[in-house]
């Protein structure tokens, strides 16, 4: 039969699975061939805190959304179009994420009385008109992988976890992925394990060829490339962009990096993308808790290596003391808060903006610290990159707040030249031949970093407040008050330092400013695109860096009759802008776990404007 | 800060090259100027500079000891002065690391820390200062006071039972552990000897008095007369005899070390001590008294070899550059799936 091929401009697609059934390799390959292609695109993991939750249940299903489209989009997408059910339960637990009249895709072979029972279907939703809505594709993917693999003698079990890549292949042909992408993949992936590399290309093929040859597809779907600026590109999730902004930071700057932490959900990533660069020097430790990490990563700091730690809020809130300390040492630390849903363990695996405040403020005394978020996971890269020239050039610790959603989901990247990258000078303290005053300031008021080792430099460093310039132990009140105003002002300073902040406001005359930070870039850029679309004059602008603020940050807020700061919190950046320029910021808070969607900004902004 | 004048090489250090300009200001008559008194005066022996040795503390009376040192020094927050070591010594191994901490610093707030920088084997050397007491913070009792303790915060007597340290260090798979006594200058610079020499992890517990809270709480082991009757000084392959040759530790009817009088004890059944041997020996001679008021071993209970931990984390980078190359981060950008636009 003829098929015919039918053009959109951006299409959202959610596998959805069992824990086990590998719907987050299936996602990332399915991301891997659609980012060769050049389409632009945005990806959501969403995966349960259980590894492997009883199978066929509800919460034990892992799914993975991707936006892609061939013109520019910011985010995963609110709604999918078509979502990919291999089991009863993911189709319960995702059909509310699919667009109406959406296409849904399921492995007919699990759709038994037993795997309907046991998540509450009294009859099967695929058959009994119930799903009358959408468009349902029933496919046998299990047989057909099992019938397509029948000639390799692999064995059932293995056979069967093959039909992810049956459900890749499917979708591939729907949507004209390439299929060299995903089979180099697996041949890379596969090289000594010939007979799984045989079934999963089998299974891969057996789904492409089903979708091309059955007369139940009739129409598949063509997404040209997005158009972007020339260059090398790359898909990259923000977890990676960490680590290898962090190890380009290291090699910039001549410090060996020396990553300490404690495993957390989802922090862990950083540890294990760092530890696979141990030729590039980076030393990681998994340390024994949480404040060792922080500690171990100060004491290598003192020594002269770029001391980094990550966590998540527990973590963090653990760290707080040995913040502190590194706060009145003056040396250089990076932190990163990969943040997730909290309070308590709260849920590990779901994503939230809510340690603003915390890093802000959560340390006893005066205790300040500069605080830049990355917008996007390959921001992430630049993020790190700056935090670390920032710890550096200011003898300070530096907290990154990145979250769960930005650590999880990738977007397309243009690879930057590495030897483009500025050098960051560590400048460490040699003897001159006079006293040395460890707590003697330069033009920025940093102190001098001087490592152990070196000759003439011999001097202490705690926790009891220092004198100024001497650094001996000072209880003198008006000496504690004077270093109280430096260590303020030393990081106000930074301001100085940084990018303006941007606005993006095409005739300068918007009715309303939508600021926003970390993660929510995406959202905001696309809700402010389609409220444009209606007419309406919308501002946006997006912070960066969280402390200090851009300079011209109180002049951008006052520039505009309204402000609107949507963030996964109960409104901490409002709070902070509210109290810091006695601006009225409106808070557009959303705690649920999840990125804020595009279609509930946009509904709010309507409602600001609108009131 | 007066390193930067001193013109010497290694071979003229002396005690006062060690001594910082800070006044001390423990309580007069405190354990701890002895021990500092004795790290001063012992560390020119060891022909490393002072701006290659780092001294790291904590929080508590022994925390202060850092800034009395003339070399590089930390002062931590309480309990992780293990872990801040921890970073300088694997970080740069040229330099002699080491921690100064307290009963209550090292083995309460900063137990974990303590545990394991001995079981990975990081090359610090850890004074453990044991004065069974919280005095900076005006005498609590401690995680190694005596059950029944009477103190600011237990005026009924502490129900606490109380941590043994060399067991603890012994049972973290420490590699070298030992004990001493402030006021015996020469066993505790013997011990420091040691310590020194020892690649790796080196747990020095230091019976340590505190006059103002806990006086006299070692002087069954400290006083000259008594110390005599009292102290058992395990000697490395040395029959375990003490008390002028008259007491023994021997093997007990049931297996276990007992004390009993040389000579009414079988030669056979007196206790050769072996430092290197099982740690079950150094174990059970941990626990042969209660406390230090009655017959207590001191000196190395331990001392063996085990990788450095700084060492296989450093060879470990080399094994990971001879197998990928040296770090490109050009390469690694543009590893994986990559699309050019033009």
């Amino acid at each position: 039969m003829t098929k015919t091929v039918e053009q959109r401009e951006r299409v959202v697609v959610r596998f959805a699975g069992d824990s086990g059934d590998g719907m987050q390799l299936t996602g990332d390959r399915f991301t891997s061939a659609t980012a060769v292609l050049g389409n632009d695109l945005a990806t959501l993991p969403d995966f349960p805190a259980e590894i492997r939750a009883p199978a066929g249940t509800m919460h034990g299903v892992s799914a993975f959304q991707i936006q892609f489209a061939s013109t520019d989009i910011t985010t995963p997408g609110d709604h999918a179009d078509v979502l990919v059910a291999m089991n009863p339960a993911a189709l319960r637990a995702d059909l509310d994420k699919v667009t109406s009249g959406g296409t849904l895709i399921v492995n007919e072979d699990a759709f038994t009385q037993r795997n309907l029972e046991k998540v509450g279907y009294s009859g099967d939703p695929t058959t009994d008109g119930s799903l009358d809505g959408f468009q349902v594709y029933r496919v046998p993917m299990t047989s057909l992988t099992l019938r397509a693999l029948e000639e390799l003698g692999v064995g059932k079990k293995e056979a069967d976890r093959a039909k992810n890549m049956f459900a890749l292949g499917l979708l591939s042909w729907m949507y004209g992925r390439p299929q060299e992408t995903t089979i180099d993949w697996l041949e890379r992936k596969f090289t000594t394990q010939t007979l799984i590399y045989d079934a999963n290309v089998a299974a891969f093929k057996a789904g492409y060829n089903f979708g091309e040859t059955t007369e139940l597809f009739a129409t598949s779907f063509r997404v040209d490339a997005a158009p972007a600026a020339p260059g090398t590109y790359r898909n990259i999730a923000g977890s990676t962009a960490m680590a290898w902004g962090l190890i380009a930071a290291s090699q910039r700057s001549s410090l060996p990096m020396f990553y300490a932490s404690y495993p957390i959900t989802p922090a862990s990533e950083l540890l294990h993308e760092l530890s696979r660069h141990k030729n590039f020097g980076v030393i990681t430790i998994q340390a024994e808790d949480e404040i060792a990490a922080a500690n171990i990563a100060l004491g290598a700091a003192f020594a002269g290596h770029l001391g980094v730690t990550g966590t998540s809020g527990p973590g963090m809130d653990l760290k707080a003391e040995t913040l502190g300390l590194a706060v009145i040492m003056e040396l250089p630390l990076v932190i990163v808060d990969v943040q997730r849903a909290g309070p308590s363990t709260g849920m590990p695996t779901k994503t939230e903006q809510a340690d603003l405040l915390l890093a802000m403020f959560g340390r006893h005394g005066e205790s300040p610290m500069p605080i830049l978020a990355p917008c996007s996971p390959a921001d992430c890269f630049h993020i790190a990159f700056e935090a670390t020239r920032i710890a550096v050039r200011y003898r300070t610790p530096v907290i990154v707040l990145s979250d769960t959603f930005l650590s999880n989901s990738s977007e397309p990247w243009l690879v930057p030249d590495a030897s483009a990258l500025p050098a960051i000078d560590p400048a460490f303290a040699t003897a001159n031949g006079n006293g040395f005053e460890p707590y003697a300031r330069d033009d920025r008021l940093a102190r001098p970093w001087a490592v152990p080792g070196t000759p003439g430099l011999v001097h202490r460093i705690g926790g009891l407040e220092r004198e100024d310039v001497t650094g001996d132990i000072s209880y003198e009140a008006e000496n504690h008050e004077r270093m109280t105003h430096i260590r303020r002002d030393k990081v106000a300073g930074i301001a100085a330092d940084i990018p303006e902040l941007e606005v993006d406001d095409p005739d300068g005359d918007g009715e309303l400013l939508v600021l926003g930070w970390g993660s929510s870039l995406g959202t905001i850029r696309a809700a402010v695109g389609r409220v444009r679309g209606t007419g309406r004059k919308v501002a946006s602008a997006h912070l960066r860096y969280l402390n200090p603020f851009p300079h011209n940050t109180e002049e951008v807020l006052r520039r505009y009759p309204k402000v609107l700061i949507p963030e996964m919190n109960l409104g901490q950046l409002a709070m902070l802008v509210r109290s810091r320029f006695l601006v009225d910021a409106r808070s557009f808070p959303k705690v649920q776990g999840l990125p804020i969607f595009t279609e509930e900004l946009e509904r709010a902004i309507g409602e600001v404007l609108d009131g | 800060m007066a390193d930067a004048e001193r013109g010497g090489g290694v071979g003229t250090l002396t005690k006062k090259d060690f001594t910082s300009d800070q006044e001390v200001r423990w309580c007069p008559g405190c354990g701890d100027y002895a021990i500092l008194s004795a790290v001063q005066g012992f560390m020119p022996e060891l022909g490393i500079e002072p701006h290659k040795t780092v001294f790291v503390s904590g929080i508590g009376c022994s925390g202060r000891f850092t800034y009395y040192m003339d070399t590089y020094g930390m002062h931590g927050i309480h309990g992780r002065a293990p872990a801040l070591a921890t970073g300088i010594a694997v970080a740069n191994p040229e330099l002699s690391v080491w921690v100064v901490t307290g009963d209550g610093d090292g083995l309460s707030i900063g137990g974990n820390h303590l545990i394991h920088a001995l079981r990975r084997n990081v090359n610090i050397k850890i004074l453990l200062f044991n004065n069974q007491i919280y005095g900076l913070t005006k005498g609590q009792y401690s995680p190694t006071s005596e059950e029944g303790k009477v103190t600011k915060s237990t005026p009924f007597g502490s129900v606490d039972h109380p941590f043994n340290p060399i067991a603890l260090a012994l049972g973290a798979e420490a590699t070298f552990v030992a004990r001493t006594i402030d006021n015996d200058r020469k066993h505790l610079t013997d011990v420091l000897r040691a310590a020194a020499a020892h690649e790796g992890a080196a747990f020095v517990e230091i019976y340590q008095n505190c006059n103002v809270f806990n006086d006299g709480a070692f002087d069954v082991l400290r006083e000259k007369q008594e110390g005599v009757h009292n102290q058992i000084r395990l000697e490395d392959d040395q029959p375990v005899i003490f008390d002028n040759g008259a007491r023994c530790v021997a093997v007990g009817e049931n297996g276990r070390p007992v004390v009993a009088n040389v000579e009414d004890t079988d030669p056979e059944r007196i206790i050769t001590f072996d430092a290197q041997g099982r740690p079950s020996l150094a174990f059970a001679l941990a626990h042969l008294s209660r406390g230090p008021t009655e017959p207590t071993c001191i000196g190395i209970f331990r001392d063996v070899e085990r990788p450095v931990y700084g060492q296989a984390v450093r060879d470990q980078l080399q094994r990971a550059r001879e197998r990928l190359g040296e770090g490109d981060m050009a390469k690694l950008l543009s590893s994986g799936d990559t699309w050019t636009v033009s």
